[in-house]
């Protein structure tokens, strides 16, 4: 199985079409959707409204700012990241949640951000690989990842970063198989699997200290 | 100042042999600009160590950019429509609508009675073609490019792709191979004279006849087979079968083209920037000198991304019509089904031996399939990689309905290996010899034998026991294969070093960094001759406007590029001591660069840093542009710029597995892999690229299956989750052990790797399970399938 846990996430949420159309589902999804949807006139709940096609303006937290951006209702977040955010470090490489190149992170939570439209996304908080870092600081694991040659081609290596990452934030002590079931939705061609567990177990004790 | 002395070429004593076996002085021949001999690693400060990737922390914060994350001033978007159907004679193509469209900016038929066809070419020779193809053009398979738009955007694009209206006559196909091989399979190509598409193994021959969809034979012999295996006492004989591999770049391909009146830039993932720029001033009739073409970063290449594709001639053709440019990235859909693979092959293989095991005869014939494109054979390990007076070899294309295949990493060896490799082990048995004691005896090559001798003793290969000799359910087994590989060199290659004013170092060249590191190794080489850090080094490269590299293809860059930078950091540094010899009172015979500074050799108190040296120049810097040279013992072929070293490339590969006999799961517990590749230079990096190799082996013996559906002649799993890929979870513990291999070859005595370390895998893998079952699977690849049908059908 090589799906991420941000699929997971979004079928748990709702589908595009049941968006599209509108509904009165009162999911915490549709809930944070609405406030932010909010000031481009959206209306309450109980009242369906259908978006689109036109550009809808919204306000999403990336990397600890608000950045208003207007977006067609059928743009992922992967498209809205890396286009009007100019955030490219985000990828694209199978484009439907396969390969977990586009993974980011929603409130520290690993995400497929090319399945997931940027409408849905509300409140919570994306972190892109250019947001890991503090400042100049390198995160612990990115640090791991060029000590220990946690790279080749580095396609991948955004989204394996940010999932490795996330894992040290829920379990500070993971072992190996711990580090392989986090990026196992994460494809490298060029197999550099074996240094990236390397790299992980070594940024957990880095930051044991 | 260019490379280049009156000087006579001086004759040098190099330290040669395997580290750890035995080495021994050899006098070479070393042009006059060229640097001394180089210690051997364990003397060296920077070479042989595991520097981190220059490119690493961009790597890692997602500030390097890829093609696709290029975005340009008024950039359109380029794509594709493709024919729904694997063979169709196109009647018309309807572009009206498309044009229509308000965000579309040009549109051009590649493929229709109105088309441009080579629309991109301007060549006497790709015009013939181009009308050709325009008096009778047919879509030889699905996915096929019929046309395409460039719009502002890419909604836009996929919109006008679905307004263009194409007429298709449906046409008889085939999908299949043993299909088309058959008396009345419908004919891919009705005549010889197309050849679209490039060799899919580098071994290409001219001139054969076609006969139906089959092509050949090309061959190769020596001896005389029939009476070697009438003299033989024992004979196997097995036939193989090999699938299609896609290279799954996670990187599609992909071009930002810029076409202006003054010349043409283009942003491409590309494995050769000075290849495509040479492809683009040909197809375009532009001078060189007019082309620029840049690969910042290249994410995963394998072979798929050497040459300039029909997307990139279309994506400037797009800007050169719409005059902008013009982004075109591939879909992972688009990847799967036209953007390259390995080759399917079929092969028979015959060897016969003495008792002793010295082989009599060995006998190959195979076919290959690589779609439209020719060059699908399977190399030319079983030709070398073992002493046998008598062999002969005959290979055939065969043509199908499916897209181009083209080089995948190790073309041709590594289906080839997968034949050889179970022979020579079917072959041990029968003759009742251990299978590393057999190659023992039939194998020439001295730093195999060490591979051998270090694999076997790393994986306990004396506690292996009989085929099949285990009752449980679940068997495990142990398997070992070899690789070879050419040691392959690129003359002419160049690169520049500079040194400024300010004491910073910079190197400049076209070559391209694909995620081999290739960056890390040149800085480690300069750095080692300036007596500095690599991080210290500049690394520019990836942009022909430098002087033009190596290609990434062939495992050669890094024997390719070393040597160049090491020259030209030679020659830099021979300058500064000029310069700064009078000051230290001394002569520059007498200067070496060491940790920083510039120290005299007799007398150390004399010395000076290397920033004050360099603050002491003239001018703004000192300049010098080294390029690729023969190997000082020349080398056993040419092919244009391409040289072929003296020695092989090899590894040995050593395999446990455990296989389930009731769910047929083969789980591959532990690699061990012993490679060479001259000198290494950076084991970290070398280290990630063997276990790369090994999980791209990995894939290809357990996993990995392009599937076509011959009822419609589609292919059913193009994407990355039918198409099974070995994952973190497949992983197996891998250990990697380098040997040093000094041979006084070049500068830096450098060679590849890539290849070498992905053509012993599968076969490693395919004795392993021989091992644990007793039963043999020469069918790739071995999935849980595969497994049970072979345990059911419980014989060979």
């Amino acid at each position: 199985m090589r799906f991420s846990v941000g699929v997971h996430g979004l079928r748990a949420r709702m589908s595009r079409r049941s968006f599209l159309k509108g509904t009165s589902a009162a999911t915490a999804g549709l809930a944070a959707l609405e406030t932010a949807l909010t000031p481009a006139g959206a209306a309450a709940a109980d009242d369906p409204q259908v978006f689109g096609p036109e550009p809808v303006s919204i306000t999403l937290r990336v990397n600890g700012a608000a950045r208003t951006v207007a977006v067609e209702p059928c743009a992922t977040l992967a498209e809205v990241l890396r286009g009007p955010l100019n955030l490219t470090g985000t990828k694209i490489a199978c484009n439907r949640g396969s390969c977990s190149a586009c993974t980011v992170l929603l409130d520290g939570v690993p995400v497929a951000s090319c399945s997931m439209l940027a409408l849905d996304v509300g409140e919570r908080a994306i972190t892109t690989i250019e947001g890991l870092a503090n400042g100049d600081v390198l995160h612990p694991v990115q640090a791991a990842f060029i000590e220990h040659d946690a790279l080749q081609c580095g396609f991948c290596t955004p989204g394996m970063v940010l999932s490795s990452a996330a894992l040290l934030e829920r379990n500070p002590q993971p072992t190996a198989e711990d580090v392989k079931a986090a990026i196992s939705g994460h494809v490298c061609r060029c197999g550099t699997y074996p240094h990236v567990v390397d790299a992980v177990l070594a940024a957990a004790q880095a930051r044991r200290g | 100042m260019a490379t280049g002395s009156q000087d006579s070429p001086r004759h040098e004593k190099f330290v040669t042999g395997i580290v750890g076996v035995g080495l021994s002085d050899v006098e070479r021949t070393v042009p006059a600009d060229e640097a001394p001999p180089l210690a051997p690693n364990a003397q060296l400060s920077q070479i042989g160590k595991p520097t981190p990737r220059w490119n690493g922390r961009a790597k890692v914060t997602g500030a390097v950019r890829f093609t696709a994350d290029i975005a340009l001033p008024g950039m359109l978007h380029g794509r594709f429509l493709r024919s729904p159907l694997p063979h169709a004679r196109i009647r018309a193509v309807d572009t009206s609508a498309a044009e229509r469209h308000p965000g579309v900016r040009a549109v051009l038929v590649l493929l229709g009675p109105n088309g441009a066809g080579g629309a991109t070419s301007v060549s006497a020779e790709e015009d013939v073609e181009a009308t050709r193809r325009n008096e009778q053009p047919i879509a030889l398979y699905a996915g096929a490019a019929v046309a395409a738009v460039a719009a502002i955007s890419e909604q836009a694009a996929d919109e006008a792709v679905r307004l263009i209206k194409v007429q298709y006559e449906p046409l008889p196909f085939v999908v299949d191979m043993d299909d088309a091989r058959a008396a009345g399979a419908p004919v891919v190509y009705e005549t010889l004279d197309v050849q679209p598409g490039f060799g899919a193994s580098g071994l290409v021959s001219p001139g054969l006849t076609l006969k139906g969809n089959v092509r050949g034979p090309a061959g190769d012999a020596r001896g005389d087979v029939a009476a070697g295996l009438v003299a033989a006492e024992v004979v196997v004989e097995g036939e193989y079968r090999t699938q299609v591999q896609t290279h799954c770049c996670l990187e599609p391909h992909g071009i930002v083209a810029d076409w202006r009146a003054d010349g043409l830039t283009v942003h491409i993932s590309t494995q050769f920037t000075a290849g495509v720029r040479a492809e683009l001033a040909r197809a375009f009739g532009l001078p060189l000198g007019r082309v620029r073409v840049i690969a910042e970063a290249i994410g995963g290449g394998f072979g798929s991304k050497s040459q300039l594709g029909y997307y990139g001639h279309a994506a400037v053709a797009l800007s050169r019509k719409a005059q902008a440019p013009v982004r075109l990235v591939l879909e992972r859909h688009e990847e799967q089904v036209d953007s390259g693979y390995r080759p399917a092959t079929w092969q028979r293989l015959r060897i016969g031996a003495a008792r002793d095991g010295t082989l009599a005869a060995m006998s190959l014939l195979s076919y290959g399939t690589a779609g439209t494109a020719i060059g699908a054979g399977v190399g030319n390990i079983a030709q070398r990689m073992y002493t046998c007076a008598n062999f002969d070899e005959s290979h055939y294309d065969v043509f199908i309905n499916a897209g181009p295949g083209c080089a995948m990493r190790g073309p041709g060896n590594v289906p080839g290996a997968f034949a050889l490799e179970q022979a020579i082990d079917e072959l041990a048995e029968k003759l009742g010899i251990d299978p590393v004691a057999l190659r023992d005896r039939i194998d020439a090559s001295p730093v195999r034998r060490e591979e051998r001798r270090i694999g076997a003793e790393r994986m306990g290969w004396s506690t292996r026991h009989p085929a099949g000799a285990e009752t449980g359910t679940i068997k495990t087994g142990l398997g070992m294969a070899q690789s070879l590989w050419g040691a392959n060199v690129q003359v002419n290659s160049a690169c520049e070093v500079r040194v400024l004013r300010d004491g910073s170092v910079e190197v400049r060249s076209s070559v391209q960094d694909i995620g081999t590191g290739t960056g890390t190794i040149i800085a480690q080489v300069v750095a080692e001759e300036f007596g500095l850090r690599a991080e210290d080094i500049v690394i520019r490269i990836g942009d022909t406007d430098f002087p033009a590299g190596a290609p990434s293809s062939g495992s050669r860059t890094a024997a390719s590029m070393t040597p160049p930078a090491r020259n030209a950091a030679y020659q830099v540094c021979r300058q500064l001591f000029a310069l700064v010899a009078p000051a230290l009172g001394t002569t520059a015979d007498d200067l070496q660069a060491r940790d920083g500074r510039i120290v005299s050799r007799r007398d150390p108190a004399r010395a000076m840093t290397f920033h004050d040296a360099a603050a002491s120049m003239r001018t703004g810097q000192i300049a010098v542009v080294a390029s690729r040279g023969e190997d000082y013992a020349g080398f056993r072929g040419r092919r244009g710029d391409m040289g072929f070293a003296l020695n092989d490339l090899g590894g040995v590969q050593f395999a446990a597995v455990s296989v389930d006999t009731e769910t047929g799961l083969v789980r591959v517990k532990r690699v061990v892999a012993v490679h060479d590749c001259g000198r290494p230079i950076n084991p970290a990096q070398i280290e990630s690229q063997v276990q790369g190799g090994i999980l791209q082996g990995l894939g290809y013996a357990l996993l990995e299956e392009r599937v076509f559906d011959r009822q419609t002649g589609l292919i059913v799993n193009a994407d990355l989750e039918q198409y099974k890929l070995p994952g973190a979870l497949e992983v197996p513990a891998i250990e990697v052990h380098l040997i040093e291999n000094y041979q006084g070859f070049s500068a830096t005595d450098v060679y590849g790797i890539a290849e070498p370390s992905n053509i012993a895998t599968a076969p490693a893998i395919a004795n392993a399970i021989y091992n644990a079952l007793g039963l043999r699977l020469r069918t790739l690849p071995m999935n849980r399938a595969a497994i049970l049908t072979a345990l059911a059908a419980g014989k060979n």
